[in-house]
């Protein structure tokens, strides 16, 4: 299918990559269905999640685990069961990146990570209950200082 | 709103199948229990505010976005 998206231009979506999201995400929650646009280039870790519903909306993300190699996650069994996982091999995990007009600023939302089950394209925005992430964490170090 | 006064160890549900019973009531602070179906997703308000916050601000590019995707190739 084409899309026509406000920052990529038109694009030609293979229909076989779109992942559901039945609940939506917090604050998108009529967003049911969006696609991974990887980078051009591989050793990037940002990429785009473009809605298929909203062409002019899109996200930055990356993985946590490029970016923040010591974090971990432990899925909750109902997520697990709400995206039909039965092998950690077909997880996919991104975090929400907010580019703010400094872009040094950037930062990544740890506490609440997309989770996609990429063998049968369905993802969730799982809220962690876990003390060490928030919402907020700076992805350059020298962004931080004197915050 | 609906409201409704319940004490110690009252319980309501909701919908046939959710339960919150209020365990302890104690200096201003009231604990809850929740029994749900594994499907429905519990959060304090606040945490999923945060959250919903965030993603509004994920979704707004501010900056340029040629000057992001510029940006993002040279780390």
């Amino acid at each position: 299918m084409r899309l026509l998206t406000k920052h990529f231009g038109e694009l030609d979506i293979d229909e076989s990559k779109i992942i559901a999201f039945p609940e939506g995400i917090p604050g998108f929650e009529q967003e049911r269905e969006f696609v991974v646009i990887n980078n051009e280039d591989e050793t990037n870790p940002f990429q785009w999640l473009q809605s298929i519903n909203n062409p002019d909306l899109a996200f930055v993300i990356i993985n946590p685990f490029h970016v923040f190699p010591d974090y971990d996650i432990i899925l909750p069994e109902t997520v697990q069961k709400k995206l039909l996982i039965n092998d950690e091999k077909e997880v996919v995990v991104y975090s929400l990146v907010v580019v703010p007009k400094d872009i040094h600023k950037m930062t990544v939302n740890l506490l609440a990570p997309i989770i996609i089950n990429i063998n049968k394209k369905i993802g969730k925005q799982v809220i962690l209950e876990d003390s060490r992430y928030t919402t907020k964490h700076y992805i350059f170090k020298q962004a931080s200082g004197g915050e | 709103m609906l409201i409704l006064t319940r004490k110690k160890d009252e319980s309501i549900i909701i919908g046939g199948n959710i339960e919150v019973k209020i365990l302890g009531i104690e200096d201003g602070k009231v604990s809850i229990g929740i029994k749900a179906p594994k499907e429905v997703d519990i959060f304090r308000k606040e945490v999923y505010e945060s959250i919903e916050e965030e993603n509004m601000k994920a979704a707004i590019i501010e900056s340029d976005i040629d000057e992001v995707k510029k940006f993002i190739r040279e780390k």
